[in-house]
Order: C-alpha cells, then sequence, then structure tokens
C-alpha cells in the first residue's frame, strides 16, 4: 500500500533531469537574440558608417506648408489654355475640379489607396490665396470648364473657391488688356507660347509659361530680350527644379562621390499611342469632342500655315514639327531641366541628333518615334546621351556614370559603387560595400526586409511608393511647389527657379537637339555671337 | 505516443524552427516604426476581402489587428522555442496561417494553390499533433507539476 502511494509521487517529482530537459531550449532565445541584434544593429551601424564617410544623410526634408488662408494680398491671375496641362497647373494653383475632388475622397474611404494619396498630395498643397479671374480658351468646352474649375473647384484646405463673375475671354490679347489681372498662366500648343510670353510681358503682366519656351532661336531671343529688359516674374514650366531628389543629386556630383562623370545617359521610354501624341480617339475608339463650331481655328492655327479643320491636328500637334520641336521639346526639355540643374553645364558645345519614324506609321507624323542624341560637353569633359523610344517601356533609367560610381536618378536616387572604383577600393575589400547593391538610397528605403507573412506588405508599399511618406516630409504635387515658388516672388521679390536666364540655356539645348535632327547634321554652340552654327 | 529517438529530434527540430521564424517576425514587426497590417488587408482579394477591407480602414480596428499580429507572433514563436504550452502555440500558428493563406490565396492569381504559407501551416500542424514539448521543453515542467497537483 505504503508502495503503491509513493509510486506516482516519485514520477511527479521535479527531477534534476527534467530541469535539464525543461529548458534546454531556452538558450535558443539568446541565439535569436544575437541573431537579431547581428542582423539589424550591425547592418544599420555599418550603413550609418558609409553615410557618415559620405557626408549624406538620407532623411527627407520636411516641408513646412501653410493651407489656412495663405498670405499676403490676393494675386489675380489669368490663365490662356485649359487643356490637359492647363487644368493640371490649375490644380497646382489649388484649383480642382469638384467632381473630381469628391471622387478622391469617395474612393479614398472605399480603401482606393491610390486616390487616398492623390488626396493628401492635393491636402498638402499651399493655399497660395490667387484668384483666377480670367480664361481664354479657343475651344468652348475647355473654357466653360476652366470656369467651372476656379468658380467652383475644391482649394487645398476642402474650401470652395466660389469665386464669381469668372470672364472668359475669346482672344488672348483681350484677357491681356484687363488691367485686374496681374500675372497670367500660358499653357497653349508650344507654337503659341513665344509670342504669347512677349505680348504678355508687354502688357506689364507676371508670366508662367509652359515648356518648351520657343520654336526657332529668333523667338528665343526675343522673349529673352522683352523679360531681361521687363520688370516682370517670369518662370518656366520645368517643374523638376523642385524634386527633392535632384537636390540631393546635386549634392553628391558636388561632393565628388560618384567621382568623375565622364558619361550621363538619360532616356525616354514609352510604348502606346496617346504616348506617342496619338490623342485624337477616347477610350472607345471614338472622336474626341471637338469641332469647327466649337473650335476657333483660325485662331488655333495662329501663324502657322493654312489647313483645314483637323480633329487629329488639334490633339496631336506635338506629332507636327509646325507646331513643335518634337521630342526636343516634349522630353528632352524635361531631362536638361533635370540634369542642367545636377551638373550646371549650361549650353553644350556640340550636338548630333538621329533618329526615324520606324512604329507609328499609320498616321501623318513629322515627330521620329525612335529619337537619339548625343551632347558633348568638352569643357565639363563629359558626354550626355539622350535615347528615347516610344516603342518600348522598358523603364531605362537616368544614368550618371562617375569613375567611383553610378548614380540612378528618378523619384528615388540610388548609388551603385563601381567594382573598378579607386576611391571605395578599400571599402569594397573590406566588404563595407557591395557593388552589387546600391549603398546609398535617398529617401532611405523603409521597406522591412523579412521574407514569408510580410511579403505582400512589402510588396504593396514599394509598388505604390507609400516609401517617401514615412520618412517624414510630405509628398507633394512638383509642379504646386514650382508655382508656389513662381506667386511667392510676385509678393516678396526674388528669382524664380527657371528664371528667364536657365530658360534660354535649357531651350538652347532644346532647340540644338532638333535643329540637329530636322537639317541631318552636327550643330555647334557658338558662346561668343550667342548662336546656333 | 511513443516515438522513435530520430524521430523525437526531428520534431523538435521543425518546432524551433518553426518558432524562431514567428520570432522573428514578431519581433521584427515590433520594431518597425512603421510596420502595418493596412498594406495586406487592403490587398486581399477573396472572400470576406470585405471584411478585410473594413478592419484596414478602421484606426482603432487596425491597431488592434496590428497587436494581436505581432504579439500572436512573439508569443507563438516563444511556445515553440521553450517548449511551453505548445501544442497551443502550434494550433494557433496554424490558425494565423490558415488566415494569411486564405486573405491572398495565390490561386487567384496563379494555377497553383500551394504557397509558402500552406506549407508552413501544415508544418505546424505536425507540430501539433505530433507533441514534443512533454520530452524537450517547460512543458514537460508543467505536466509534472499538474499531475503533482491532481495526485
Amino acid at each position: 500500500m505504503a508502495e503503491n502511494e509513493n509510486k506516482p509521487k516519485d514520477e511527479n517529482k521535479i527531477s534534476r533531469r527534467d530541469i535539464i530537459k525543461g529548458f534546454s531550449t531556452v538558450p535558443i532565445l539568446g541565439v535569436f537574440a544575437y541573431d537579431y541584434w547581428k542582423k539589424k544593429t550591425l547592418e544599420k551601424v555599418k550603413n550609418k558608417a558609409v553615410q557618415l564617410n559620405l557626408g549624406l544623410d538620407n532623411e527627407a526634408p520636411k516641408i513646412i506648408t501653410n493651407n489656412d488662408k495663405g498670405i499676403g494680398e490676393v494675386v489675380k491671375v489669368g490663365i490662356i489654355g485649359v487643356g490637359g496641362r492647363g487644368t493640371a497647373l490649375l490644380k497646382a494653383a489649388g484649383f480642382l475640379e469638384k467632381g473630381e475632388y469628391e471622387d478622391y475622397v469617395k474612393q479614398a474611404k472605399n480603401g482606393d489607396q491610390g486616390a487616398k494619396r492623390r488626396l493628401e498630395t492635393y491636402q498638402n498643397q499651399s493655399v497660395l490665396n490667387i484668384q483666377v479671374i480670367g480664361i481664354c480658351d479657343v475651344f468652348d468646352l475647355r473654357a466653360e470648364k476652366g470656369i467651372d474649375i476656379v468658380s467652383n473647384g475644391i482649394q487645398p484646405n476642402g474650401e470652395s473657391a466660389n469665386l464669381k463673375n469668372v470672364k472668359r475671354y475669346l482672344r488672348y490679347q483681350e484677357l491681356l488688356a484687363d488691367p485686374e489681372i496681374d500675372a497670367v498662366i500660358i499653357a497653349t500648343p508650344d507654337f503659341h507660347h513665344a509670342h504669347m510670353t512677349i505680348d504678355a510681358v508687354r502688357a506689364g503682366k507676371h508670366v508662367y509659361c509652359e515648356k518648351a519656351m520657343t520654336l526657332t532661336e529668333d523667338e528665343l531671343h526675343k522673349v529673352y530680350a522683352e523679360v531681361k529688359k521687363s520688370g516682370v516674374v517670369f518662370q518656366l514650366g520645368h517643374q523638376n527644379s523642385k524634386n527633392e531628389t535632384f537636390k540631393k543629386a546635386k549634392e553628391i556630383v558636388d561632393k565628388n562621390i560618384i567621382g568623375k562623370v565622364t558619361l550621363i545617359e538619360t532616356t525616354t521610354n514609352r510604348n502606346s499611342r496617346p504616348g506617342a501624341w496619338i490623342r485624337h480617339l477616347d477610350g472607345d475608339g471614338n472622336p474626341k469632342p471637338g469641332s469647327p463650331e466649337t473650335i476657333d481655328w483660325g485662331q488655333w492655327l495662329g501663324h502657322t500655315p493654312k489647313v483645314p479643320f483637323s480633329i487629329e491636328r488639334y490633339y496631336g500637334w506635338a506629332r507636327f514639327f509646325d507646331y513643335d520641336t518634337g521630342l526636343a521639346g516634349q522630353l528632352f526639355s524635361h531631362e536638361i531641366d533635370a540634369l542642367n540643374q545636377i551638373m550646371g553645364f549650361g549650353i553644350p558645345k556640340s550636338v548630333v541628333s538621329s533618329g526615324g519614324i520606324y512604329f507609328y506609321k499609320d498616321i501623318p507624323r513629322d515627330m521620329p518615334d525612335t529619337f537619339n542624341s548625343v551632347l558633348e560637353f568638352p569643357d565639363r569633359e563629359f558626354t550626355m546621351l539622350y535615347s528615347a523610344t516610344l516603342a518600348n517601356s522598358r523603364s531605362r533609367g537616368r544614368v550618371f556614370m562617375g569613375h567611383d560610381a553610378s548614380m540612378e536618378v528618378g523619384g528615388s536616387l540610388k548609388l551603385i559603387a563601381n567594382g573598378d572604383s579607386t576611391q571605395y577600393k578599400d571599402k569594397i575589400k573590406n566588404g563595407i560595400i557591395d557593388p552589387s547593391k546600391p549603398f546609398y538610397t535617398y529617401p532611405e528605403s523603409n521597406i522591412v526586409d523579412i521574407d514569408g507573412i510580410t511579403s505582400p506588405t512589402e510588396k504593396y508599399y514599394a509598388e505604390r511608393g507609400l516609401i517617401d511618406t514615412n520618412v517624414g516630409g510630405k509628398n507633394l504635387d512638383i509642379t504646386h511647389l514650382h508655382v508656389k515658388e513662381w506667386i511667392d516672388v510676385i509678393r516678396n521679390g526674388g528669382e524664380t527657379g527657371c528664371n528667364i536666364e536657365k530658360a534660354f540655356d535649357d531651350t538652347v539645348s532644346v532647340l540644338m537637339v532638333h535643329k540637329s535632327y530636322v537639317e541631318n547634321r552636327k550643330v555647334e554652340w557658338d558662346p561668343v555671337k550667342r548662336r546656333i552654327i | 505516443m511513443k516515438y522513435k529517438n530520430i524521430q523525437t529530434t526531428v520534431l523538435i527540430i521543425l518546432r524551433l524552427i518553426l518558432g524562431y521564424h514567428f520570432l522573428f517576425e514578431g519581433i521584427d514587426k515590433l520594431f518597425s516604426v512603421n510596420w502595418s497590417s493596412a498594406g495586406f488587408l487592403l490587398q486581399t482579394n477573396w472572400l470576406l476581402s470585405d471584411f478585410f477591407h473594413t478592419l484596414a480602414n478602421d484606426p482603432t480596428l487596425l491597431r488592434l489587428v496590428d497587436a494581436l499580429n505581432i504579439w500572436g507572433q512573439i508569443l507563438i514563436g516563444l511556445g515553440l522555442i521553450i517548449g511551453l504550452f505548445s501544442t497551443i502555440a502550434a494550433w494557433s500558428g496554424a490558425f494565423l496561417l490558415f488566415i494569411y493563406y486564405f486573405a491572398i490565396p495565390p490561386f487567384i492569381e496563379s494555377f497553383l494553390f500551394i504557397d509558402k504559407n500552406l506549407i508552413e501551416l501544415f508544418a505546424f500542424i505536425i507540430i501539433a499533433i505530433f507533441p514534443t514539448s512533454h520530452i524537450l521543453g517547460v512543458d514537460r515542467i508543467v505536466k509534472k507539476i499538474r499531475s503533482a497537483k491532481n495526485g
């Protein structure tokens, strides 16, 4: 009996063996802690060390915006041209069509992250305290829509513009003659930019002119002279200068972090009919609105050769050299804007362009769909390549090739050391820098590097580009910052980011690139006569 | 249930691997200031996706889901590694993985219905029905204490 009572007691007694076996896996937590610390902390310390040596941080600056009431006196603005770009400029100025704003709010509520981001980006804009009191467009439909946007549109602070008596002008000269208007936004097709800018400046209006500034060298000199002798505030629509990434890229080049740059590659990669400026049909293949009754065709043509009304030309003007400088004016202009502010190179010594219409052969066009341009800067000892295709959209990026590293610049920036670098030879040898991976990114990526369960989240953030919002700065439309700068300078004085001097240099490059293609020869810049030869 | 030595060893290793993975996922989320389950919830694309979207869009519910995920993963990981309440931990892990699999099943976008989540889910089920923590783990002591009390 006593034996039976004792037996279970012995079995339930916790022996030394039980303790050892019971806690034998606990030390694994120590291994885990060390493993985790090693992975996270050491990686951070290592990267930080690399950055500290470079003298770079990778936190996006906090942008201060003011969306209470706006400051200073009301600036009264007129807009000439309210098509796609004109509407985008109105949004950047703080006037978003009511229906579109409500759609953003509704879609954001339903969990559409794209809409949520667009809404937040808009709400982050400052209220500029301007009124758009005059609208001019040769197309009735667009003029009416423009009036609706500036009268009843929603501002970034959620309030209605609530403006009455906005005037529609049938001719831009009448808008410029309105003494109430302080400043004008010009967002017409490119061939109207030069004479409208000149007339606006002569009328004493401040000018925000969309790119490309002019179609010819003569026009360029006239605009330059007119703006120079006036007191107006001029801003060319090269808004890339407001992208923080390009400012960081400039800092990197200036600090010699990528070594001597001898080659810069920049590209355009598109593969759709609208992307090739074939835009007169809607999504269902029907012609877009517009007829000789609703579009003042004579005024639209302006000084260009008289041709019968053509809806193809109206929506696809950029394809024709009578109206534009082709890919040079449309897309290369943005590239030169981005690169010039980083490198500060001014005007190239020579340019050779070539290309052809190899893909979109079913519809009239002058603009090549495959286009390459080589710009030489012998004084600065580098070459710039611009390569464009409208028939393949593989992203080829924008790359600065330095002796020590390559710098890829877009919405974000990354530096990849070159295996044969002199500056980073020891760091590469010691494993501090791995030439197969970026050793610096901007803004800092917050993607959590774990797989399995987390991967869908990671993918989501990366695809939607939500990463930059996590850094601490706000998302902002760079066109808004560019328009805001123009208004701020009108109010407070100072210089605009793309003033007439910068606009002149960039436009010369655009014209050289175009001229070389059209004349099928190498063109050069004569810095003394200030002429393309 | 009696195992051969080799079976015990393999089962314990599997238990530790699963625990290690879950503990890492939980701890990493805990220390990532920007982590949120919102992205995952919004990507859900099968049955109940409306419910998941609602969770993502309600800040209070989202915080709760985040906390449950993070601490669920940490506790499951700890349970499996030190062998404490391992069977409950294993079933809980299987349940979590079932939700992940169910929320974004691979067959919506491809013909394959097997993915890493499903494989790990069955690994958890194996650990749940072939327990080892009473051999090597704190459960060995817990069991003794319980028996002593009942005895």
